[in-house]
């Protein structure tokens, strides 16, 4: 037991903090929650506290933005800490009942949706999609992403992007019926460790993948572009997001927005592109190119973005806190700055803007679209 | 000369630093058997008094002509035995050292094996003692002059007490005026003293010294030579203004086109400048430069119908046609005194320097408050009719400090205490202003600075213990996000004014003074001193002085005693007036060099040339080693081909059979 803690301890570098706050001040939910990733930091160094810890409500309120990371000076991931924690209770075994399915779904079905597998491509229908064959040469390898591919509200993404290959006259393939998830969430719900279900699904992900002739593989999600870029050690090609290749498309005038789209587009920095990977100019590159259109910015942007709750396995562990949701505060940034476009270039971050701007009955006001919606829209 | 090897080998305990580990007697008694050994002895402190008077009754009863120490590191006392060798009219070269305390007793546990390890370092040193040779060390004449580069205060501070002394100054500074950094505060810590009434009677007193020769807007472009005889090059730029002429009357700078429409660099950007300025009021000397980057004569050739500082100088001291002059002087020592910048808040994009004019540096903050400011010492913020006065003001401590993310991991030494001062100013000028100081730790280290810390908390200033992650903007008012660290709660602050305490970096440029001067940076990147507790302001390059900030970051008091240690160990040389040169130098046999000139590329020193011979008629090149330049570090040596190149006392015929007696060789 000794030894266990020990390498807890050590593998977080625990005793590199000097407690100055700065993860917890800049922690986005700390305004809603009693998560204090600080105190868990200090905490954790007694040895028996951890299980104690673990059982805390709150490590399930962190929503993976890793500002935390980010803003430490010493270099520690008090993030990690949390997911550690998870990980303690995932163990024990004794964890809420919606995280649990999702684990479960994702070991048999490959996505954690609780969707049959076989149903991944039926957003496809009534489109012309080009797959990807296992040793055939294709210069882009699109990979989805579980929640675009299931969920209706966002399946649109998928969709559009399909126009826009189409149309740009790109070489690429979709990995099809054989994508599972990135298992990104899985990771956030604590499933890691040796013989974790994480690391499986990296292993058998990276098996599929590499088993593609292609250059890159592009991401639709932010969450599978910094799973597949980080947590995947062996994969052979180089990983993008969309945006990346979108807007490489608009520079070599591949395509072009002709329409005219009289909007006032704020855009909303997903932490899983910004703040985690840096990935800030592309997609306000694409915005810049909507005619018609004026581009204003948060306050909170870039590296200041405010987390929309979406990532950590908020979408199967839903928070206590009854105060005003953080994507409620962003939808009202978004009102104060006369936005009436909110773009977004995340599944999640559209899921959660938009149950925002519903709960705030700002339907009238404002729309809450994925840059490829827009784009879809522009090239029509 | 019976030069018949009659070696003494000299075990030593080193209290219990080695004989705790290694069996010093029986180490000493193995000694003794090894061939031409005569005397071996073992002692508790051989670099004691009575210690090396026991090698030096050796020397005179036994008549030992080379001497094995088995002690500690050489870089600790190969020295001190030398010096006993000496004594004992010996030639110090015949000493040999086996390094039996780091390399051995410090390293090793078990006591058996560590004491066979410590025998075989003996046997390899008597190996090699047999086979040295005795080396001359030569003297050279020191130039008595010194230059020094930057003239903040650590500059000016050097450059007096140099001057002083009665030997010559050559201060070069790269701005258009003396003063430095201590020139941009208001006052200083903990005192509050006026900084610029405490440094303008210096800054005049080393115009006019009359040993002292002030180079402004000059830049050291080349130095050559060695410690002693430096060959200086400085590149004097134009200030397209005749020194001689002008009389720094300003009229040209309020006529310029451009007045109040350049960012004024002294004033950190917080007030405005012409094209042709004094950098301040009281600069010195006290004449105009003109920007060559701005000025419309100079970028565009031409200035309205006629450039407007030409009609206004009564004297017709602005002369477009200037052009920079290179100066060449040579000198004894050097102080490298070139101080610091301070760290760009822009790559900590958290608390959006870039984005809201409300979120100012300290510095920025130090010209705001001093009565020569831009603003005449009044706490502005914005422009024209929209500035105001903060009310709510917040200070972020250790911006750019303390901070792997942007890699900085030391303390800046000054901010904690600037930022005491800086609150207590504004609490000083803004009466009902509620100032707070977001910290992480409080390091009031230095005399008076816990006093003044304590006299700033009861004053009203609030700590809070906490350090702010990020600063956004929420209607007209900035919000700083942190915890209170103390009641682990989350604190959205609404300010007027956010200053970050930015820490201290080493100048974006200091690599130009690395390659001018062969220096070596430490980890944090500042210039590094030859010891950081021995030999605090010396470098690897013999010489060369460091002062103030361009060594770590400190504050004036540290800086001025820097700077008199500089000074004092540049008179040391300057004023002995001879300096010896290394004796373990390269040596490079002319027979058999085939004159590649690899040597020549890979000396860190520039000590090799490639020379024209006569060899049996013919002309050949070969590689020659000037001894005053050479360190003795050996890379030519390990580099040529031929073999041609060795060093004394660590020629192949020496180390070879020493490597061999250690047993590690097939």
């Amino acid at each position: 037991m000794n030894t266990e803690v020990q390498s807890f301890i050590q593998k977080h570098d625990l005793l590199g903090c000097i407690q100055c706050g700065r993860c917890t001040g800049g922690c986005p939910v700390n305004t809603r929650t009693d998560l204090n990733v600080r105190r868990i930091v200090y905490d954790a160094l007694d040895e028996s506290m951890l299980d104690e810890l673990a059982k805390l409500p709150e490590v399930w309120d962190c929503t993976t933005c890793e500002t935390c990371a980010i803003r430490c000076p010493k270099g520690l991931k008090p993030m990690e800490v949390l997911i550690g924690l998870r990980n303690i209770l995932v163990e024990s075994g004794v964890i809420q009942p919606t995280v649990r399915d999702a684990l479960e779904s994702a070991f048999r079905e490959g996505n954690p949706w609780s969707k049959p597998k076989a149903t991944r491509s039926d957003w496809m229908q009534g489109l012309d999609v080009k797959i990807a064959v296992p040793g055939e040469k294709v210069e882009n390898l699109i990979f989805v992403c579980c929640t675009i591919a299931y969920d209706p509200k966002v399946q649109v993404i998928a969709q559009n992007f399909v126009k826009v290959l189409n149309k740009a006259g790109i070489d690429y393939g979709f990995v099809g019926d054989d994508e599972v998830c990135c298992a990104s969430e899985i990771y956030n719900m604590g499933e890691v460790g040796e013989d974790g279900l994480f690391e499986m699904m990296v292993e058998d992900g990276t098996e599929l993948l590499n088993s593609f002739d292609t250059t890159r593989i592009v991401t639709l999600s932010p969450h599978c572009y910094d799973a597949l870029k980080n947590q995947y050690p062996d994969l052979q090609a180089e990983v993008i997001h969309y945006t990346h290749l979108l807007k490489e498309i608009l520079e070599d005038e591949k395509l072009v927005f002709t329409k005219e789209f009289a909007q006032k587009i704020v855009f909303h920095d997903p932490c899983y592109l910004g703040k985690r990977n840096d990935v800030y100019d592309e997609p306000r590159y694409i915005l810049n190119q909507i005619p018609g259109a004026e581009q204003v910015e948060f306050s909170r942007n870039r590296e200041r973005s405010l987390c929309c709750e979406g990532g950590g396995g908020k979408m199967w562990a839903e928070t206590e806190s009854h105060k005003e949701r953080l994507a409620e505060e962003r939808v009202r940034d978004a009102k104060e700055l006369g936005a009436t476009i909110l773009a977004v270039a995340c599944p999640f971050c559209v899921l959660t803007l938009d149950d925002a701007v519903k709960a705030k009955g700002f339907e009238e006001e404002m729309q809450v679209m994925e840059i490829l919606e827009i784009a879809g829209k522009l090239i029509e | 000369m019976n030069n018949k090897p009659k070696i003494g080998v000299y075990v030593c305990h080193c209290g219990i630093n080695i004989s705790h580990t290694v069996d010093v007697e029986a180490v000493a008694e193995f000694a003794s058997q090894l061939p031409n050994v005569r005397v071996a002895r073992e002692y508790s402190y051989m670099c004691s008094d009575p210690g090396q008077a026991l090698i030096r009754e050796d020397i005179k009863n036994e008549g030992l002509n080379r001497v094995v120490v088995a002690s500690c590191s050489p870089r600790m006392h190969e020295l001190t035995f030398r010096k006993t060798l000496a004594e004992a009219g010996l030639n110090p070269y015949y000493l040999e050292m086996a390094n039996i305390r780091e390399h051995c007793s410090w390293v090793h546990g078990d006591r058996e094996k560590a004491t066979a390890k410590a025998k075989r370092l003996v046997a390899a040193a008597a190996v090699k003692a047999r086979l040295l040779e005795p080396l001359q060390e030569k003297e050279v004449d020191v130039e008595p002059a010194s230059l020094i580069i930057g003239a903040g205060i650590a500059g000016i501070q050097a450059a007096l007490d140099i001057a002083e002394a009665g030997f010559k100054v050559y201060l070069v500074e790269k701005t258009p005026s003396v003063g430095g950094r201590m020139s941009q505060l208001d006052k200083t810590f903990p005192t509050l003293d006026c900084s610029a009434c405490i440094l303008t009677p210096k800054m005049v007193d080393v115009a006019s010294h009359p040993n002292i020769e002030l180079l402004t807007y000059s830049q050291v472009e080349d130095v050559s030579g060695y410690v002693g005889n430096f060959d200086v090059k400085v590149r004097k730029k134009a200030r397209y203004v005749d020194m001689d002429k002008c009389t720094g009357c300003g009229v040209c700078a309020q006529e310029c086109r451009l007045t109040g429409r350049i960012p004024s660099e002294f004033d950190e950007g917080m007030g405005k400048r012409a094209a042709i300025y004094l950098p301040f009021p009281q600069a010195v000397p006290a004449k105009y430069t003109i920007d060559p980057e701005r000025c419309l004569m100079l970028t565009r050739g031409k200035c309205g119908k006629s450039p407007k500082c030409v009609d206004a100088c009564g004297t017709g001291a602005i002369n477009f046609e200037q052009e920079d002059e290179i100066v060449e002087f040579k000198v004894g020592s050097i102080i490298v005194a070139t101080g610091f910048d301070v760290f760009d808040a822009s790559r900590k994009p958290e608390y959006g320097y870039n984005d809201y004019e409300n979120v100012i540096t300290g510095l920025e903050l130090e010209r705001l408050v001093s009565a020569s400011g831009p603003t005449g010492g009044d706490i502005l913020i914005g422009k024209g009719d929209d500035a105001y006065v903060p009310k709510d003001i917040a200070f972020i401590k250790c911006v750019g400090s303390r901070d792997k993310s942007v890699g900085n991991e030391y303390c800046s030494r000054v901010c904690c205490m600037y930022t005491a001062k800086l609150a207590h100013l504004l609490t000083e000028k803004i009466p009902d202003a509620n100032v707070r100081v977001y910290y992480m730790d409080v390091r009031a280290f230095g005399k008076g600075f816990e006093e003044f810390y304590d006299r700033v908390r009861r004053e009203g200033v609030r700590y809070i213990r906490g350090n702010p992650s990020e600063v956004f903007k929420r209607g007209d008012k900035l919000v700083v996000k942190a915890e209170n660290t103390l009641t682990s709660t989350p604190v959205e602050d609404e300010v007027d004014l956010v200053v970050l305490a930015v820490g201290l970096e080493p100048r974006r440029d200091a690599r130009e003074i690395i390659d001018i001067l062969r220096l070596s940076q430490s980890g944090d990147r500042f210039y590094m001193e030859a010891h950081p507790k021995l030999a605090p302001v010396d470098t690897a390059t013999d010489g060369v002085f460091l002062a103030g900030c361009a060594q770590g970051p400190k504050d004036i008091p540290d800086t001025v005693a820097q700077a008199k240690g500089a000074a004092s160990s540049a008179l040391v040389l300057l004023s002995s007036g001879k300096v010896k040169v290394q004796a373990q130098v390269s040596h490079i046999n002319e027979d058999t060099c085939r004159g590649c000139g690899y040597c020549v590329e890979i000396c860190p020193y520039s000590a090799i040339e490639l020379v024209t011979v006569n060899q049996f008629g013919h002309e050949a090149l070969v590689a020659r080693v000037n001894d005053a330049l050479c360190k003795g570090c050996g890379a030519c040596v390990a580099g040529c081909f031929s073999g041609s190149a060795q060093q004394k006392s660590f020629m192949d015929g020496q180390i070879l059979p020493q490597i061999a007696a250690l047993g590690v060789m097939r």
